[in-house]
């Protein structure tokens, strides 16, 4: 039988401790959870065991939070259960993101004999005072040498995650912060423009006037210089945030600009899957005990319609440097792009934010800085 | 000569400054009478809006019948009519004070007398009321009701020895002033087989009855079924119902005789068919003459009214009709702006008067309106002659065409604590005022006329006048006529674009001042664009103030998260939605409280 391909995203909801920039749904000092968690994960797998049957797994990614917080045993465990409920492509990537400090070469070692095969490692920043700042609980030092260790472990596909436009972060620093990264030579890397949340440390600090954000200027300074480094470094641009050597582009975020389906297991995760999209709830405690209950506890399940999923084609399509194909768009929907929304690409094009070359709508140099300008015009 | 049945009435109405207690003291008389048990009482009856009321002001004349058993036994019928306070509805006042014989003076005993005290008793002594000053709130600590009875006597030359000293708010001596209203105010008179002339005060919308007129008849009678004739109007209708208010409701009694006031209800649609101030007459006994003192009113200010919304329009225009049945000074007709597109070009009695409304569509409507800066009407004198009035700064030709422009100038009557005196002085100079007098009321007060142009009050001329007197000045304006006057139209352009919602006209010397404001108001209020945003504050070519809104340097969401794409999309959406809301002019796009903003530049 010919099956569905899809993705699998597993969130693990603990951290060490809060970064002030973060509002995922991740919390310290609930580390107690963690064994009863991993059992309602492995529940939650079970309980999608009828739908299973019908679809292959062409990526996995275990995201948080920090998963590599938890006893290497529970990532292995639930490795086996994915493996025992669902059908796993061969040749599947399977991710999961670590934060240094928390890593060890046992850890490295039990992840890569699970299977796992790419590892995505949280360094933001090279400098102790800006790691400091940002709540971080790790050195450049710890990175370096969780590196090392998962080179040994044989991970051959590593990203690291970047964040730039930090309050009183300066160009020399981020360019020391590429450079540092860059000699170690990971395979992937993901470099974020700061976004201040409600609800953060950063947050509440913006609001009470403690943090002056970055220019905008400087901001972009960053940006595009990244872009201009790691193009000689020879790191392919291939998403507005993301780099990668070739070949190495990172398949499971590929899947959620594509508009590829996937199951979010674990609280607070999020899934497009059989039309709808929903979450499942974002409380440690009530996921785990509706799960108990032998029920997926679903919020916010919204059925996306045709006219939605043409929205969304647009949008994370434009994410793609490689940009959206016509011909796949007409495949897709057997629509015209133009008779849709030609009077807005003609506009976005005359604003030189957006391009058509070689049968592709693409975002232009211009149209990276203001993408959500674009965006918008499709919604 | 009084009939004994006429001997036996008094119509009379209340004036005072805002806040004096003018509408308390209506409800003391109509509880002490009987038309209200205590029981029954909601604050302030006559004041039927959730305006009047918030605003402790009353914009539509109200009236109410009382019987007041007095103390020689006999039973007096009074008729209370509650008069609108403001000045912006002086015609109003005038009518409502025609249809009394006397007229009951609240003055607050702590406040003393106010710019609108004197407006209206100067009012009420050019129809010969008979005024009873009565002094209100001697409660309050800070009363000096001998200061007040003698600022009365000083300023407006009335006996106020026997005034009574009341506190309308919790009901001390309100006798008095129903026993002084028998003894003072004088009975009507006019003969009952004489052809009927009544007076209308007021009239409203009701949507059962169709319009509901007040009037005072003066002489004859009407009875249902009667054939009746506006004399102004010409417009003719038949009584369907006749009788006399009570709060809230109506007493039909089939007849009013001369003397009386009352309401008539006869099928009418339209408000604009019962003027205010026209005489009802019968059709088949029509009198030889109508009332005098009649006069159509016309606006002073003006300003657009625009939907937030476009889509918007239609509701906007449902809005103002159903207000304008009931408001006949309300005038509008449609307009276009480019920056704000489809809206209408509104006129109104004065500065309350605007708000009001705009209040009351924001309120009662539910709209999300955009205004334009007010304007007043100008006198045009082209080149060749022609002369014309304008309302819309967009319409003033070009300069060469023109030879020369008026504005209309008021005379402006300030009251104000001796130790304001010097602020005072120095708004009303920057507002082009010519100092005409200064009279001291009593030793801490005194009254300042100037002669300014009205397109100086209509911005945030009683905003500025509060904050440069801890809110202690008062305020009142007439229109005097026109005057000659160096004026320019002042044009905002973005972008290389001129804003048409932002232009506005102004005197020559106050152009640059005013201009650099608004360019520093638009600066804080419209959004970083991709590009650079020039605002520039023009008068013909030239500019005279410049600003200049950085391009902003990025817009995008740079992480997409955990696959959770419903919450990027409501971002997106979000923008979307503040977008629409936008007004698109030439490259730039505006927020609507931009156009806001440039209305209070004190």
């Amino acid at each position: 039988m010919n099956t569905k391909e899809i993705g699998l995203y597993i969130h693990i909801p603990f951290c060490k401790s809060k970064c002030h920039y973060c509002d995922f749904n991740s919390l310290p000092g609930r580390e107690l959870h963690i064994p009863q968690y991993f059992e309602a994960l492995k529940k939650e797998l079970q309980l999608y065991t009828t739908k299973a049957k019908n679809y292959s797994i062409k990526s996995i990614f275990i995201g948080g939070g920090t998963p590599s917080l938890a006893d290497p045993e529970h990532i292995t465990n639930i490795m086996y259960s994915c493996r025992e409920h669902f059908n796993i492509k061969k040749n599947a990537e399977i991710s999961i993101e670590t934060n240094p400090g928390t890593l060890s070469f046992e850890k490295l070692a039990a992840y890569k004999s699970s299977g796992i095969n790419r590892l995505s490692m949280g360094l933001q920043a090279w400098q102790s005072h800006i790691l400091n700042y940002l709540g971080r609980i790790h050195s450049a030092e710890d990175f370096v040498e969780n590196f090392n260790q998962a080179r040994k472990a044989g991970f051959t596909n590593i990203n690291a995650d970047l964040i730039f436009g930090i309050p009183s972060q300066t160009m020399e620093e981020w360019r020391h912060t590429l450079t540092g990264v860059v000699n170690l030579g990971p395979e992937h890397l993901s470099c974020y423009s700061l976004k201040i949340e409600e609800g953060t440390v950063f947050g509440e600090k913006l609001k009470s006037g403690e943090l002056n954000q970055i220019d905008d200027d400087i901001d972009r300074e960053m940006y595009h210089s990244t872009i201009e480094i790691l193009s000689t470094k020879g790191y392919n641009h291939y998403e507005i945030s993301n780099f990668a050597k070739p070949g190495y582009e990172c398949r499971h975020n590929l899947l959620y600009w594509k508009i590829d389906e996937y199951i979010g297991l674990g609280a607070g995760a999020h899934s497009y899957f059989e039309g709808n999209r929903y979450n499942n709830v974002c409380s440690i405690e009530r996921y785990i005990a509706a799960i108990g209950q032998n029920e997926i506890p679903r919020e916010n399940v919204q059925w996306i319609d045709k006219k939605d999923s043409i929205s969304e084609f647009i949008i994370l399509g434009l994410r793609v440097m490689d940009g959206i194909s016509l011909s796949e768009f007409q495949a897709k929907f057997s629509e015209d792009i133009f008779d849709l929304f030609g009077t807005q690409i003609d506009k976005l094009s005359e604003a030189k934010l957006l391009e058509l070359r070689e049968g592709k709508l693409k975002l232009t140099s211009n149209g990276l800085d203001f993408a959500n300008q674009v965006f918008v015009e499709f919604i | 000569m009084a009939s004994e049945r006429q001997k036996r009435i008094r119509n009379f109405c209340i004036i005072a400054h805002i806040d004096h207690g003018k509408s308390t003291l209506a409800d003391r008389l109509l509880e002490k009478t009987g038309v209200l048990t205590e029981r029954e009482m909601e604050d302030q009856v006559l004041d039927n809006m959730d305006i009047e009321r918030e605003r402790g002001i009353t914009i539509k004349a109200q009236a109410v019948r009382m019987v007041y058993k007095a103390a020689d036994g006999e039973e007096y019928v009074f008729n209370l009519i509650d008069t609108p306070g403001h000045v912006d509805f002086n015609y109003e006042v005038s009518r409502s004070l025609a249809a009394c014989e006397g007229a009951v003076l609240v003055v607050d005993a702590a406040q003393g007398i106010e710019a609108q005290t004197l407006a209206n008793v100067y009012l009420a002594l050019e129809h010969n009321l008979e005024i009873m000053p009565v002094i209100n709130k001697i409660d309050l600590p800070s009363a000096q009701p001998e200061v007040v009875k003698k600022e009365i006597e000083d300023v407006i030359g009335l006996d106020a020895g026997d005034a009574p000293l009341i506190s309308a708010k919790n009901g001390i001596n309100i006798e008095d002033v129903l026993a002084n209203a028998v003894l003072k105010v004088p009975c009507p008179a006019g003969d009952e087989d004489a052809p009927l002339r009544a007076l209308i005060f007021d009239s409203y919308y009701d949507s059962y009855k169709g319009v509901i007129v007040y009037i005072r008849v003066k002489e004859g009678k009407v009875k249902v079924g009667d054939s009746i004739k506006m004399m102004y109007t010409g417009k003719e209708f038949t009584v369907t119902e006749i009788g006399y208010m009570r709060p809230g409701t109506h007493f039909p009694t089939g007849e009013l005789l001369a003397g009386e006031v009352g309401y008539i209800a006869a099928s009418i649609k339209n408000v604009k068919d019962t003027r205010v101030g026209d005489t009802i007459t019968l059709s088949d006994n029509p009198a030889k003459e109508p009332l005098p003192g009649y006069k159509k009113v016309n606006s002073m200010v003006f300003c657009g009214i625009y939907p937030a919304d476009g889509s918007k329009y239609g509701d906007l225009r449902d809005a103002l009709e159903k207000l304008q049945l009931n408001d006949a000074a309300l005038s509008f007709e449609p307009e276009s702006s480019v920056a704000l597109g489809f809206g209408f070009r509104c006129g109104f009695l004065g500065l309350l008067h605007m708000e009001i409304i705009q209040e009351r569509l924001e309120r009662e409507y539910n709209l999300d309106l955009v205004t334009t800066a007010p304007s007043v009407i100008y006198k045009i004198i082209k080149t060749d002659g022609e002369v014309f009035d304008i309302d819309n700064p967009t319409n003033l030709p070009p300069v060469a065409e023109i030879e020369r422009m008026e504005e209309p100038i008021v005379k402006a009557t300030i009251m104000v604590p001796t130790e304001y005196v010097g602020n005072i002085m120095d708004l009303s100079q920057d507002r082009r005022g010519v100092y005409k007098d200064m009279k001291y009321i009593d030793e801490g007060r005194v009254m300042l006329t100037y002669e300014m142009p009205l397109n100086e009050i209509i911005y945030d001329f009683f905003d500025a006048l509060k904050s440069r007197t801890k809110g202690y000045a008062s305020f009142d304006y007439e229109l005097l006529g026109y005057k000659e006057s160096d004026l320019v139209k002042l044009d905002i352009v973005l972008n290389g674009d001129i804003v048409d919602a932002l232009s506005f006209i102004v005197h020559r010397e106050k152009a640059y001042t005013r201009g650099r404001r608004i360019a520093e108001k638009l600066k804080e209020t419209i959004h970083k664009q991709q590009f650079e945003i020039p605002i520039q504050a023009c008068i013909g070519g030239k500019i005279i103030a410049r600003e200049t809104v950085k391009a902003y340097r990025k817009d995008v969401l740079a992480k997409c998260y955990g696959g959770d794409i419903t919450r990027k999309k409501k971002l997106l959406e979000k923008q979307k939605e503040g977008k629409k809301r936008m007004r698109q002019v030439g490259t730039v796009e505006i927020p609507q409280e931009a156009f806001m903003s440039v209305l209070k530049l004190d």
